[in-house]
């Protein structure tokens, strides 16, 4: 912390019998595997920059994720938000946590850690939730035989007998036969030719195809089915950050564990809490990043 | 046998140790920090939210720099501040650092020079 480097000339720094960074071999390791972790998603993020500039046709972050438990749709990003206070204010309890484990407050220490705990819990919930919204989708895509893109604002459910319902929103076309994009309502006494004619149909994520829109070089109405990569870069980015804050909240839970069985009172440091806490600001350091170029830019 | 390394270690991690007063100290920091965090994570999904992508080219290549100004800010203060890089030596410190940013200047290179090349050759004018 602050103020704690004391001054020592740079001939006893090197002189061997310590560490010339002054801190001790666990932290020293945990800072690098914290830069070789970086290089891996550093190479994920490119990996999503390079796909996003190579393939024009990509949805706006704003509107494919823009719903609230329970509320439905129209939040643009603000789940996402929360989602990114929920990290923060877990990293701010887990500095604390660290603060405390200085002071040999032990009480402090798990109280901390406690929240910290929870806190990583949420997120990894409103992750699980947010996954779950993505692969289910709102709203489906119908391909028809003579090439027609046609979508809808809600799952058209099939029944037993293998009928489609017809959607309350409507269906709107979305490209043409040309292949050209142009929205035109569909008049609902229409439905059942467009449904006789149907090639495939389609709702929410996978690897292989998503319904998400993308945006449109040229204009804002014209509708581009979203490149199969975005729904990738989404399951891997997304889901190796999760997996780093799940095992983040295991070790957590580890170091709580002991921390209340008093090991560190008997060594006379908390600098366990200290490492863990490295790691777990990482996890909060990559969602910043994460936040920034999947669901912003 | 005893292993004096880990001696050596136990020295370090109480050369951290502070008292209360100092702790006092630490938190205002912290509390800052944390405003400062919550507050650019508004902005930012303000911005994001509310200016479509269309409203001119230029201006939202601007507000993407400026996304990734504010990105920056947070993790320099993530970093320095919460993972108290800022307060370890120098030497530590650019050990951890200086690698970094040259492998960054690589990222930006592929992400924005190699794939706008590669869009071109597919979409090119």
């Amino acid at each position: 912390m602050a103020g704690h480097t004391e001054s020592v000339s740079k001939a006893e720094l090197w002189d061997g019998g310590g560490s010339p960074f002054r801190v001790s071999y666990g932290k020293l390791m945990m800072w690098l595997f914290l830069v070789s972790d970086a290089l891996t998603f550093g190479g994920l993020l490119v990996a999503y920059g390079f796909f996003r500039h190579r393939y024009p046709d990509w949805p706006v972050g704003e509107k494919v994720f823009n719903s609230m438990p329970g509320l439905g749709d129209g939040y643009p990003l603000l789940y996402v938000a929360l989602m990114t206070f929920i990290l923060i204010v877990s990293s701010v309890t887990m500095v604390l946590a660290v603060e405390a484990g200085h002071r040999l407050d032990k009480k402090g220490v798990i109280k901390w850690l406690a929240f910290t705990v929870i806190g990583g819990f949420f997120f990894v919930g409103s992750q699980a939730w947010e996954w779950y919204h993505f692969i289910h989708g709102g709203g489906g895509v119908i391909t028809t035989m003579t090439g027609e893109v046609y979508h809808s604002n809600t799952d058209l459910h099939m029944d037993a007998a293998g009928h489609y319902h017809i959607p309350p929103d409507g269906l709107e076309l979305v490209q043409n036969k040309y292949g050209e994009g142009e929205i035109v309502v569909i008049d609902p006494s229409e439905y059942p030719g467009i449904f006789d004619n149907m090639a495939d149909y389609y709702t929410g994520a996978s690897m292989l195809r998503n319904e998400y829109a993308a945006t449109s070089n040229t204009s804002d109405q014209e509708y581009v089915k979203a490149a199969p990569q975005f729904g990738n870069a989404f399951f891997f980015i997304t889901g190796f950050h999760g997996f780093h804050v799940f095992s983040g909240v295991v070790i957590n839970i580890i170091i709580l564990l002991q921390v209340v069985r008093g090991k560190f009172d008997d060594l006379g440091h908390y600098e366990m809490v200290e490492k863990t806490g490295l790691y777990w600001h990482f996890v909060d350091l990559v969602w910043v990043f994460v936040f920034t170029f999947f669901y912003l830019v | 046998m005893e292993r004096d390394d880990l001696i050596v270690d136990e020295s370090y991690a109480r050369a951290a140790h502070h008292d209360e007063e100092h702790g006092r100290k630490i938190r205002k920091k912290i509390v800052f920090v944390t405003i400062l965090l919550t507050v650019i994570t508004v902005v930012e999904v303000l911005i994001g939210s509310s200016i479509p992508r269309d409203s001119g080219s230029g201006t939202w290549t601007a507000i993407k720099w400026l996304f990734i100004g504010m990105t920056l800010l947070k993790a320099g203060y993530i970093v320095l501040s919460f993972m108290h890089l800022g307060d370890e030596r120098k030497s530590l410190k650019y050990t951890i650092l200086v690698p970094y940013i040259f492998f960054i200047c690589y990222l930006i290179l592929i992400a924005l020079t190699e794939s706008t090349y590669i869009s071109n050759l597919f979409y090119g004018n």
